[in-house]
């Protein structure tokens, strides 16, 4: 136990000091400025304006921005269903894989538009190098960087006055890719190939099984670009079906503690581009606190629950709940894995979700179900952290007795509905998604399990749908007509309605007026501030889930303890 | 005795409204108490239904569950009828003054001979009436010729009259005021119904009340909170089906059950009481007796963070005082306070009596006979800027320094160095030099002195905790201006204003980020007026000043402004803390509810039901009972606002946190555990 947790301390310092320098690069890149790399990408970017004429020149108000973000999420849309319907008459087919049925190309499409990468198929059989590369991995990097363009152009309604202005989507896209996500994933990419991550154009490899001789194929890939920026997309969507727990994804200790790094270091670090933005980094300061305090306790949640609500056995060298754990990661990395990855609206798995304990399967979905706020996505989990500050920041404000003010923006009827769409739209549509699966005469077929733990597989699923995430609990039959639509509808929705909400929320603040700071003014950094803001974030998620929790990972708990 | 019987009178009337209310466009208005209502119409309706045999839970149960549903909401409607009942008895006074006057119509100031009289609803903009002693003011308006004094106690209630003159900042009347003495010409500057006194009427009636900026934002979050306990109580439906499905016991909840949860869940506290707040907010600023033009202003006013106080009246007491007479060399002092006094006598201005008191205890110098001393007194005109006495060879005069020394040189007097240092030197103390002359020699200085009222210096530090800066408005020179400024202990000042220079001030820190409020009541504080973000004209100002302020005070009381900042802030406080209450009271009724709801689907959830209720039936009983008399318990507090003292913000938040946040955690917990005692011992459940 030590062990794990000289491991996972030794994780969160690394995290936070690779973060925060990060931070100062993204702030950086993100408002324009010259950077180191500008020597090389400069010319490239210029390049990537000319071709995209007068629309990577205008300022945009919310509508424009809005409108482009669309437009660019619907083209992309487009191309993936392209490629997955088609990859059949392409070439980069060593397997040769077939198209695609409708239904998965629409729920594939949209899975990886809306940064959620959620899986309905297994990579390595379903799909081939070329559609994962030209479709998929485009989109890891685009669907991340779109998340992180909407987040400055929300944080540029904060510091201008008087002004409709968010900037302009397609530079904040271009800056965002070019500068930040594509040199970190080269990195990471390079540092997984190290390790044996594969990387290959070739189609699978025959081979012989040691034990019994039975001739076997073993798919490879252009496996190790694609996890580098699955990782730091928060996209989650594996390469090969076994995701992250897949030697070829994640072969060695020392990957596996990259690639989670990978997991968390953009929203940790774009928490800091924030502070510097707007200009005052104890605003920063407090949203990282709070995430960091939910993300421990869940870590000390899923780690303890893992270690000791399994059975213990005397002379054993691993003790816990070990089942659906890959043994090279054991109980720490498994379990700190699953709350990165929920806490990141990433989805990857490096172990089976089904079968961790009740509570230790609950904490990683609760994540989720607060609205992957705690990090979360690229960029939209700060935007949704933002709107949970709003609200607090409202609440606090009646309660001290001056209209609510954030950043020296107040906060008015129109913020605040703005706000409410942000926050209330997940869970609405997690509740909905699943109750119209319970719905469907077929579906307990299509569950794994049965009883409280059918009822959780169920839930997950759909927490991770309606949250952008992507992750799943093994063992649904995913690949259906009607969940796909389903599935895709939700993550449509879920990835959309918030984003257009923050943009209007951005423009909105943008035409305000500063309110000057006195000691009247609402402190949105002190310990009391931060401590509400957990507090509702928490009994926000709480009432919104805690029926339903009931019905799943609590009745599982009660049941097996 | 009057007082209780019309309480008595108040309760049965709030009563019947409460009956009236349950009209179901009256409820649509309330969108978390709507809720609530369609469950009561709901669950009465499968009450019945229970009879044909289409049975939802127990029939007694589904009875019971219906009738506390109503009551939740006879109490919601309860609350808003007893703030609006006080308004009501308000307004019924005021109604009473505004009843239809003949009034006397004249053609211009020169034929009052000439009337026709009219009914006061019939007059139109711009028509001149005549009024005499006796008869009442037929509609607001302009003096434009002559001086009266004037009841206006039918809308202030200060009984004392009031003198109301054409020309200058005394000119405005209100309708339904009465001549008390001599006669007016007045124009008319309001028709029928939207007169003061309509105005007035609609404001504390609530007929008026548009909902402010604040409490449309607390509805969006509460419609928003509805909307998620709304899906997820309907979804339970299905999901225990599923699940009883899925673990072979227990079966769906009941329609009865998953209604009472919701109305559990519904932050149906702060949502039956929400508007009470508003009302009683209103009411208790007109209690003030300050009225607002708008619920808007009341909460600018809580945001206010820079107040304008003029130095008269709000910081220091009207008058100045004569604290000491200074001689310049070569004069004795009792020469100088004889010369002062007997300049004085005849001054009624308050600065002059106070020079004759001062004489009299220095000098014990009294009265005098003017016929012997043949003199002639020389009052004070704004042309010359002096006053004085003339008596047999001799004249004195006394007035501000400048005046003086112009009045010497001119006449060729000598005009002491020494003077301008003892002028320079009370001004630097914050006080007025005022300069005696005898026959062209200077005498020397009377200091009158500014006494800055008792206890606002504390009042201004509380602000100053409160993070909100006073600034001095003062027509006095800077130097004046510092040293009072000082002594008060106000954050800034503004010496020598101008109508121009206030304004200019006010944009200057709107342009800041400030709000700003001020009090005015001349007819050139309106353009400032009209800019700030609280403006508070004072009703004996001018119908200009009037119509430019958003909040007008009754009592024209200068320091009113720090009352009305306070109710301000304590009407979004309370809206907060109940909030904060209704939202931390749902773990409770959770945990109350939770357990007994899955109970027939995993028995063993049964170790959540922490308080130990006694049945499923008394659980869910208690805890909708909880949530009905909850409401009633707190209407006090909604009409009352919640307890308020300067602190800074970091300070109330967390006192305030600790009592609604922590309080609403624990206090149901405690609350329904009593509740289900009471139901287990008379034998329900």
């Amino acid at each position: 136990m030590s062990a794990i947790l000289i491991n996972q301390l030794l994780f969160l310092v690394v995290l936070i000091g690779l973060g925060i320098p990060l931070g100062f690069y993204t702030y950086q890149v993100m408002s324009g400025k010259h950077v180191w790399t500008s020597a090389f990408l400069a010319p490239l970017e210029k390049m990537i304006y000319r071709l995209l004429g007068k629309q990577a020149k205008v300022e945009m108000n919310a509508k424009k921005y809005t409108f482009s973000v669309l437009a660019f999420s619907f083209l992309s849309f487009i191309a993936v269903m392209f490629f997955m319907l088609l990859q059949g008459y392409f070439p980069g087919n060593p397997n040769g894989a077939e198209g695609t049925s409708l239904s998965l190309a629409f729920n594939t499409a949209i899975s990886f538009v809306t940064n959620t990468n959620w899986q309905a198929y297994a990579g390595e059989t379903t799909l081939s190098p070329l559609t994962q590369m030209l479709a998929l991995t485009v989109q890891n990097f685009v669907s991340a960087g779109v998340g992180i363009a909407v987040l400055f152009a929300l944080l540029r309604g904060f510091i201008s006055k008087n002004s409709r202005n968010l900037g302009n989507f397609w530079q904040d896209l271009t800056r965002a890719v070019l500068y930040v996500l594509l040199p970190l994933s080269l990195v990471i990419a390079l540092i997984l190939v190290s390790q044996g991550v594969v990387q290959s154009f070739g189609g699978a490899v025959e081979t012989y099984l040691l034990e019994t001789g039975e001739k076997v194929l073993v798919p490879l890939g252009t496996a190790a670009s694609q996890i580098a920026i699955k990782q730091l997309g928060t996209n989650g969507g594996g390469y090969f079906g076994a995701n992250s727990a897949f030697p070829f994804e994640n072969p060695t200790v020392f990957s596996n503690f990259v690639e989670n790094i990978a997991i968390l270091i953009i929203p940790v670090a774009l928490i800091v581009s924030f502070g510097l933005f707007v200009k005052e980094m104890k605003q920063g300061r407090t949203i990282l606190i709070v995430s960091f305090i939910l993300l421990v306790l869940a870590l000390i949640g899923v780690t303890m629950s893992e270690y000791y609500m399994a059975p213990h056995f005397t002379d054993v060298l691993a003790n816990g709940n070990l089942e659906g754990k890959e043994v090279r990661f054991g109980i720490g990395w498994s379990s700190l894995w699953a709350v990165s990855t929920t806490a990141a609206s990433n989805g990857s798995v490096n172990a089976m979700m089904d079968s961790f304990t009740p509570l230790g399967g609950m904490i990683p979905m609760f994540l989720m179900q607060l609205g992957e706020i705690v990090f979360g996505g690229a960029g939209s989990g700060l935007y949704g952290m933002i709107a949970f500050v709003l609200l607090t920041v409202f609440i606090a404000g009646l309660l001290v007795g001056r209209t609510p003010e954030y950043l020296g923006k107040k906060i008015e009827p129109f913020d605040m509905k703005m706000v409410c769409l942000v926050i209330l739209t997940p869970p609405i549509l997690t509740l909905v998604g699943s109750m119209i699966f319970t719905l469907h005469p077929d579906s307990a077929a299509w569950l794994g399990n049965s009883g409280a733990h059918g009822f959780s597989e169920m839930l997950y699923n759909f927490s991770s749908l309606a949250n952008n995430n992507g992750s799943a609990f093994a063992g649904m039959e995913t690949n259906t007509t009607f969940l796909n639509v389903l599935g895709g509808c939700i993550m449509l929705l879920v990835r959309f309605i918030p984003m257009t909400a923050i943009l209007f929320l951005g423009e909105n603040l943008g035409k305000k007026k500063m309110v000057a700071v006195s000691e009247g003014t609402l402190s949105t950094t002190n310990g009391t501030f931060t401590f509400m803001l957990l507090g509702v974030i928490l009994l926000i998620g709480a009432l919104s889930f805690l029926p339903v929790m009931g019905l799943g990972p609590i009745a599982d708990f009660f049941i097996h303890s | 005795m009057k007082e209780t019987e019309s309480r008595k009178a108040m309760m049965v009337d709030a009563l019947k409204q409460s009956l009236v209310k349950c009209a179901p466009l009256i409820q649509l208005k309330n969108p978390v108490m709507f809720v609530v209502y369609l469950g009561a119409i709901l669950t009465t309706v499968l009450y019945f239904l229970s009879f044909m045999g289409i049975k939802d839970q127990s029939a007694g149960f589904t009875l019971a569950i219906a009738l506390i549903l109503w009551v939740t909401i006879l109490f919601a409607n309860f609350a808003e009828a007893i703030a609006e009942g006080r308004g009501r008895a308000q307004a019924d006074s005021l109604k009473s003054a505004r009843k239809e006057v003949i009034a006397k119509k004249v053609k211009s100031i020169k034929a009052l001979d000439q009337v026709t009289e009219v009914i006061s609803s019939d007059l139109k903009k711009g028509d001149l009436v005549y009024v005499v002693a006796g008869e009442q003011i037929p509609m607001d308006g302009d003096v434009v010729d002559g001086a009266a004094s004037v009841d206006e106690s039918a809308i202030t209630g200060e009984s004392a009259p009031v003198i109301r003159e054409s020309g200058g900042d005394r000119s405005a009347v209100t309708g339904g005021t009465t001549v008390v003495s001599d006669a007016l010409v007045i124009q008319v500057t309001a028709e029928s119904g939207e007169s003061f006194l309509d105005k007035m009427i609609a404001m504390v009636e609530g007929s008026a009340r548009k909902k402010t900026p604040n409490e449309i934002s607390l509805q969006i979050l509460l419609i928003t909170l509805t909307l998620i306990f709304l899906v997820v109580s309907a979804t339970l439906l299905p999901f225990t089906r599923y699940s009883s499905a899925l673990s072979g016991s227990g079966s769906a909840l009941s329609l009865t059950v998953i209604i009472a949860l919701l109305v559990c869940l519904a932050p149906t506290t702060i949502g039956a009481l929400l508007s009470s707040i508003g009302i009683a907010g209103m009411s208790r600023l007109n209690k003030a007796n300050v009225l607002a033009m708008s619920g808007r202003a009341i909460e600018a006013a809580g945001d206010v963070d820079i107040l304008m106080l003029d130095k008269t009246g709000t910081i220091t007491l009207g008058n100045r005082k004569a604290s000491e007479f200074l001689p310049v060399a070569g004069v004795e002092e009792f020469e100088l306070a004889d010369a002062a006094q007997l300049s004085s006598l005849a001054d009624e201005t308050a600065e002059g009596r106070s020079i004759v008191v001062l004489a009299k205890e220095r000098f014990d110098i009294r009265g005098r006979d003017f016929k012997a001393l043949q003199a002639t007194f020389i009052d004070f005109s704004a042309k010359t800027r002096m006053s004085g006495i003339d008596y047999q060879e001799h004249e004195i005069r006394k007035g501000a320094a400048d005046t003086v020394k112009k009045f010497v040189m001119e006449a060729g007097g000598t005009y002491p160095a020494e003077c301008d240092e003892i002028v320079a030197k009370v001004a630097g103390l914050g006080g007025t030099p005022l300069v005696v002359v005898k026959n062209k020699t200077v005498l020397g200085v009377v200091y009158l002195k500014d006494i800055v009222k008792n206890g606002v210096k504390e009042r201004f530090e509380d602000m100053r905790a409160m993070g909100i800066k006073t600034i001095m408005i003062t027509g006095d020179n800077p130097m004046t201006a510092a040293a009072i400024a000082a002594e008060a202990g106000v954050d800034d000042f503004l010496a020598e204003a101008t109508p121009e220079a206030k304004l200019q001030l006010i944009r200057q820190y709107q342009e800041e980020g400030h709000l700003v409020a001020m009090t005015g009541d001349g007819t050139n504080d309106a353009p400032a007026l009209a800019q700030a973000d609280v403006a508070v004209a004072m009703n004996t100002g001018t119908q200009a000043a009037k119509e430019a302020g958003n909040m007008i005070d009754l009592d024209s009381s200068p320091t009113k402004l720090i009352d009305i900042v306070r109710i301000g802030k304590q009407l979004l406080m309370t809206r907060g803390a109940l909030t904060t209450f209704s939202i931390a009271n749902d773990v409770a009724k959770y945990f109350a509810i939770i357990p007994v709801l899955f109970y027939a689907i995993y028995p063993q959830l049964d170790a959540l039901n922490l308080m130990g209720l006694n049945s499923p039936t008394s659980a869910i009983l208690s805890a909708i009972i909880y949530n009905a008399l909850i409401i009633v318990a707190l209407i006090p507090l909604s009409l009352k606002g919640v307890s308020y003292k300067e602190m800074p913000a970091s300070q109330i938040l967390r006192h305030n946190l600790l009592v609604y946040g922590l309080g609403g955690l624990v206090a149901p917990f405690i609350a329904i555990k009593l509740i289900d005692v009471v139901l287990t011992v008379i034998g329900v459940g």
